[in-house]
């Protein structure tokens, strides 16, 4: 599946030459990771501890978790004390999301919540019921990258890799809410991302040129 | 670190939530959690161990922002919607520019303001389990060495400085906060009397009781002619810990200043007031002149420690900036 979004552009030439698997992390290649990919999303999970549970005491053991990531209905069983980022990696097998600095200080573990940057290292699993969890696995449409995925690797904006799934979420959450982003939007955007390979001007490069294209589109 | 196991209660009302809280003994604390970061933060490094979290986030109507009668912010209001409401930027400019450059968008879309007002210093000795034994408080005091942070005002017995850079807008704006217990109904402190100096040993540093829980936070409305700017220094262009933030809020007559508050953050242990400059200005005409006059007076009480003697020229210079950015505020 994924080899197969090698493709050729407009003059002939092989586009990006590497695939959503290469591109994503792996997580999607895991059993779990697979299913959650899969099209079809189910329907957003109501949240019924939070409508009749007023006094209700929840752990310190685990206890059952609906969450709704990348539009699939997602069951675990995690102790209160469980971050979202701890979830994804070490129960769900979604590894795309890094864990950096683990204090919301590099932004490594960016997702979305909602459709709004999270740091899901200072995010518990339970303040993630009833959201809509979007991760780097759940960004693409299918083989269609999202256009800024596809421009980072065009304007070579990653080198080690370790930030850029953090990196292309708040990139690509900053296009989808101001197509035309101009410089300071992209500044502002990755504003609480560290990259140690100082990646930060191709990635400016990478979003300007979707703006750009966007803007030439009218969109 | 990993965080220790607890329970966790999803409060449904103030009430229910404060009752919960009261419950907290030293054996078994119990913690409001909110937006949760510096909650998380202070876990994850072995400073708080919670038995039990009570979610303020499940209570509805304290995510409410009311612009009717000066400014009423709910609780759980988050610090981007401050930045980001429209309302609340074209009136109270200095609280939204505080707000966007609080750390990281991905905090800011999770922090909430009474989190953020209620969150533990910076300090890096207080943030290291190390250092939270005995004499701990003697060692933060003006011993310790790695000061470069730390105040440079009011600082003969405790160094440590208010983390909420929010605050300085807020206490600019003579803004107050509203607690709320279970037994005693709810009460209003000026937002200036409610912080406390920071201390190693204390579990809060505010004048916020066990089982009270911060409900709002309220702006009295300005005068029609209040301008008002803010500035956060920091080392670098992106996210960062200020150096020292300065808000001020002018009331203009012409060029002659009516009314001034001035206030700075991170460089004394509470949002402090520049009284002194603050005199200076009012009744006279603003001139480049005047500004510096006034950001000079505004330090003239600062006894830096071993490192930190770069911040006074910097908050100098920076409410000197901020006074004259006011001044041409829209």
């Amino acid at each position: 599946m994924a080899e197969s979004s090698r493709s050729h552009g407009p003059d002939g030439s092989v586009r990006s030459g590497i695939s959503r698997r290469t591109f994503l992390k792996h997580g999607g290649t895991s059993a779990v990771g697979a299913a959650l990919l899969e099209a079809g999303a189910a329907q957003a999970a109501v949240d019924s501890s939070m409508q009749d549970g007023a006094n209700e005491v929840l752990g310190p053991g685990p206890i059952p978790i609906d969450l709704t990531i990348n539009g699939r209905r997602v069951p675990v069983q995690a102790e209160p004390a469980t971050t979202l980022v701890d979830i994804l990696r070490n129960h769900l097998g979604l590894t795309g999301t890094k864990i950096g600095c683990d204090r919301g200080a590099c932004s490594a573990c960016t997702v979305w919540l909602d459709g709004q940057p999270a740091s899901s290292c200072m995010t518990l699993a339970l303040d993630a019921r009833g959201r809509s969890i979007t991760t780097i696995e759940g960004l693409a449409d299918g083989d269609n990258l999202h256009p800024v995925q596809q421009a980072f690797v065009e304007h070579d904006a990653l080198q080690c890799g370790f930030c850029t799934p953090g990196m292309v979420m708040s990139c690509a959450a900053l296009i989808n809410r101001k197509p035309d982003a101009g410089i300071e939007d992209v500044k502002a955007a990755i504003s609480g991302h560290l990259c140690r390979c100082g990646t930060y001007p191709n990635i400016f490069a990478a979003v300007l040129a979707v703006a750009s294209e966007n803007r030439r589109r009218g969109t | 670190m990993a965080m220790n196991s607890f329970e966790w209660a999803d409060a449904t009302t103030v009430e229910q939530a404060a009752g919960l809280l009261a419950e907290s003994t030293e054996q078994r604390p119990v913690i409001a959690k909110a937006g949760g970061i510096d909650l998380l933060d202070l876990m994850k490094e072995g400073i708080l161990a919670p038995a039990r979290l009570v979610n303020l986030k499940t209570i509805h109507g304290l995510d409410e922002i009311d612009t009717e009668n000066g400014l009423t912010l709910g609780a759980l209001v988050t610090l981007d919607r401050i930045d980001k409401d429209p309302r609340i930027r074209s009136r109270y400019v200095a609280l939204s520019d505080a707000a966007a450059h609080a750390a990281t968008p991905q905090v800011r879309n999770a922090a909430t303001i009474a989190g953020n007002l209620l969150q533990r210093p910076r300090c890096w000795y207080f943030r290291h389990d190390h250092f939270h034994g005995e004499g701990a408080d003697e060692m933060e005091s003006r011993g310790a060495d790695q000061n470069q942070h730390h105040a440079i005002l009011d600082n003969d017995k405790n160094a440590m400085v208010h983390a909420s850079t929010p605050a300085t807008a807020l206490v600019a704006y003579d803004a107050s906060v509203e607690l709320a217990g279970r037994a005693n109904g709810s009460r209003v402190v000026k937002l200036s009397d409610f912080f406390l100096p920071p201390e190693m040993q204390r579990a809060h540093d505010s004048g916020i009781e066990s089982g009270e829980v911060m409900t709002r936070v309220t702006i009295p409305p300005l005068n029609a002619r209040a301008k008002a700017a803010y500035h956060k220094q920091t080392e670098r262009e992106s996210y960062d810990w200020p150096i020292c933030d300065v808000a001020v809020v002018l009331t203009m007559e012409g060029q002659t200043v009516q009314n001034a508050s001035i206030v700075m953050g991170w460089v004394a242990p509470t949002p402090r007031r520049a009284s002194e400059s603050e005199r200076l200005l009012i009744g006279n005409r603003l001139t480049d002149d005047l500004a510096r006059q006034a950001a000079h007076a505004a330090v003239a009480d600062a006894t830096p420690l071993s490192k930190n003697g770069y911040k006074v020229p910097v908050l100098e210079a920076v409410v000197r900036r901020t006074i004259l950015a006011a001044a041409v505020a829209g």
